[in-house]
């Protein structure tokens, strides 16, 4: 998944690794991306005043390379810290990529002047996880969604604009009766349509849903989910959908990407990736979602992991999974697994599995020894 | 019904418990009873504001008053009424004899205190551990809940620990005592997936290990399906239906539960359709409307839903239901799991199901093999 300097703005030049095999165009290509804070230390003081000396980077997003295609929703999986929120402020530039490309239409975003790439953000919309702290408390909600529409001079005039607004209100699903009511008026789902509304405001082409219903009731998430299908369906949107929540993923999408700690290890179909993954992290975390059917939970083998992710600061070498993967060996420890195609369309970063073999349970049955096997629990 | 234990570890008898606000009186809890067997795991299951946490807290009494006040009902732990006992006793089956685990750890947690000295006040408390005896037991207990190095890491303060082992703690500081019954409130809402397959199987294990009755709280259905024997749903302080897990789940008596079951994506079902979504938001539980609660949400009211309250009907031994057309419910339920044949998903399905972990020896002989 290396990205040459010669095809950075070219787009048809780009890898070819993740193009979908009709060879359309991607609306979003992103190519090694990189966001990594440096936390400082590892500085001569340090190590004399008996510090680590070690310089400590959390590489959040570390060389991400995916291609999104119009009209589709790409889910974006994965467990807290792992990045993938900073993916998605990454592609808006909300958080400064510190390497690598994200292209829309061919353009590259990260190469963007303020100005340009504020004309760009009208296309680029987000969605984000909290409705409670992401709405000004101070604006109503005419002036929440009327914000954008004002900004990139959608509307002439005051009643154009309140025009659009109230279309918008109905479009969510909001009553135009509440069109000057304040956030702290509305329950959490309806303050998520508000979100929802103020990023279609715009009438943007891809849209960065951060964990949009994580913090609603479980009632609400299914209003919330479909109205983004209803509106995905109306408008072409092209969505990157972001949870830690796999079941609402694989409602949602069409691919699904899954990260761990900065790196994507597996991207395929949606219905592909929950029937047959082959990464051993996804494996687990598939595994591991709880299946509202006792009939089936009572038979299901699950895979629990043991340990915690490891620290984003400073992460280990080699297969990042590698020390809680119940099937790595010594070569995990070193190799960085390429994102390689095991089957069609259906990638994952395991050293150990192969489109001759792509089965890590036929590669090494459970009882093998490994670099670590701390069995895997079997529930009867 | 009133008396005693029948082999019940708890009985709770028509709680009602109230909070006074500037909205009027909230019914937070308004009616409910339930039994709990010893040895067996309770869930209840519903959205905010249903009720579920307050239930819990009324049990143990920590309903903060003012504002909140248990208006009336009985708590029978071993026959005997909790809420009518002196402060002092409470005090004393608090978190020897029924424990507690909450959503955040963080918050639980005092984030000025060593994990060791946390740990040790409850056994010095309630054990009468000395400090060498405390000290050991609380090593034992990271030990059991799954901390490695439990020895080295004893004397940590919990910002040292990650949000999955601060909930292990919480854990050993819940058994530390062994208690007779576990209340787990969201227990692991706050928690990554991995982190909660983890946590669950802890609490499954001890369980086990122990004997100890759980209750567990949580607004997942798939968390509550793999993990309990009996199922509660709530909904605007009401006890809305009631039954044995697989029951509940294959045969659904109120229209709440089923638009519920509906609505949450199911990975190994999926057929790639809309879901379906109950209309409308939670009810305000301080202005409920006449008659049934969830009537302006739900499919099947009528006129009937939106004027009476509706009965408790009783559909089987061990199944009731909260609706005018509980029967009507139930019978539409019943027919659905026949025309699916059985409590198996149609045949179509049946594959991805077995991928997604169900044991099939014949496809992965390694794993089903270990199992057995």
């Amino acid at each position: 998944m290396t990205t040459g300097g010669a095809q950075q703005a070219d787009v048809a030049g780009m890898p070819q690794a993740l193009m979908a095999s009709d060879g359309r165009e991607p609306l979003i290509a992103i190519r090694d991306l990189k966001v990594h804070f440096d936390l400082g230390g590892g500085s001569k003081l340090e190590r004399l005043v008996g510090g680590s000396g070690v310089r400590r980077v959390v590489k959040a997003v570390d060389g991400v390379s995916i291609d999104i295609f119009p009209g589709e929703t790409l889910g974006l999986v994965g467990e807290s810290g792992c990045g993938k929120s900073t993916l998605g402020r990454a592609l808006l530039r909300l958080t400064e990529p510190t390497g690598g490309h994200a292209f829309f239409r061919g353009r590259d975003l990260a190469g963007l002047s303020k100005r340009e790439l504020r004309q760009h953000r009208r296309h680029l919309q987000m969605i984000f996880q909290d409705p409670y702290a992401s709405l000004n408390p101070r604006m109503t909600v005419s002036q929440i969604i009327g914000e954008p529409v004002e900004t990139f001079r959608l509307a002439r005039g005051r009643q154009e604009r309140e025009a659009r607004v109230r279309e918008l209100m109905q479009t969510v699903g909001l009553s135009p009766r509440f069109l000057k009511r304040y956030p702290h008026e509305f329950s959490g789902g309806q303050r998520q349509r508000i979100g929802i509304a103020r990023a279609l405001a715009a009438d943007p082409d891809f849209v960065v849903a951060d964990e949009p219903i994580s913090a609603l009731d479980v009632s609400i998430q299914a209003q919330i989910m479909n109205l983004m299908e209803r509106l995905q369906r109306e408008r072409n949107l092209t969505y990157l959908f972001i949870s830690h929540d796999l079941r609402a993923i694989r409602h949602v999408s069409d691919r699904v990407a899954v990260m761990y700690l900065g790196k994507l290890v597996e991207v395929a179909d949606a219905k592909v990736i929950y029937r047959d993954p082959l990464m051993p992290y996804t494996k687990a975390l598939i595994s591991a979602v709880p299946v509202p059917d006792p009939e089936i939970e009572a038979k299901r083998e699950r895979i629990v992991l043991q340990g915690d992710v490891p620290s984003p600061i400073n992460p280990p070498p080699g297969c990042r999974f590698h020390t809680r993967c119940p099937w790595a060996v010594e070569a995990c420890r070193e190799v960085v697994p390429p994102l390689a195609e095991i089957k069609p369309n259906h990638f994952a970063a395991c050293i150990r599995i192969s489109p001759e073999e792509p089965d890590i349970e036929r590669v090494a049955p459970s009882d093998a020894p490994g670099l670590r096997n701390p069995g895997r629990v079997i529930e009867q | 019904m009133m008396s005693g234990d029948n082999g019940n570890l708890l009985s709770v008898r028509d709680l009602r418990t109230y909070f006074e606000t500037e909205d009027g009186t909230v019914k937070a809890v308004d009616g409910i009873s339930f039994d709990l067997k010893r040895g067996e795991t309770l869930g209840i299951v519903g959205e905010s504001g249903s009720g579920k946490s307050v239930t819990n807290l009324s049990v143990i009494r920590l309903i903060p008053s003012p504002p909140g006040r248990i208006v009336s009902g009985e708590v029978l732990f071993h026959g005997q009424d909790i809420l009518s006992l002196p402060a002092e006793e409470v005090r004393r089956i608090r978190g020897k004899r029924i424990s507690m685990i909450f959503q955040d750890p963080m918050t639980s947690l005092n984030p000025f205190m060593r994990i060791s000295r946390q740990l040790m006040e409850i056994t010095q408390l309630h054990l009468g551990h000395t400090r060498e005896q405390a000290y050991e037991h609380a090593v034992r207990m990271l030990e059991t809940v799954g901390i490695p190095e439990a020895r080295a890491r004893v004397d940590s303060y919990p910002h040292e620990f990650s949000g999955g082992m601060r909930q292990r703690v919480m854990i050993a500081m819940a058994l530390s005592c062994e208690p007779e019954l576990l209340i787990a409130d969201e227990p692991t809402t706050a928690l990554d997936v991995t982190i909660q397959a983890q946590i669950l199987e802890l609490i499954r294990k001890l369980k086990e290990e122990t004997g100890t009755s759980v209750i567990l709280i949580t607004h997942d259905l798939g968390v509550v399906a793999g993990m309990t024997d009996d199922i509660i749903v709530m909904y605007a302080g009401k006890i809305f239906e009631q039954a044995p897990t697989r029951e509940l789940f294959a045969a659904p008596g109120n229209p709440y539960t089923k638009a519920l079951l509906k609505s949450v994506p199911d990975p190994v079902h999926e057929e790639g359709t809309d879901l379906y979504q109950i209309p409308g938001l939670p009810p305000d539980v301080a202005h409920l409307p006449p008659g049934c609660p969830f009537a302006p949400r739900c499919y099947h009211a009528e006129e009937v839903c939106r004027r009476e309250f509706p009965p408790f009907v009783q559909l089987n031994a061990e199944h009731f239901s909260l609706c005018h057309f509980a029967g009507e419910v139930y019978a539409e339920s019943r027919a659905e799991r026949d025309a699916r044949g059985g409590a198996t998903p149609s045949g179509a399905n049946v594959e991805p199901s077995e991928n997604l972990g169900a044991v099939d020896p014949s496809e992965n002989p390694t794993q089903g093999g270990a199992g057995r």
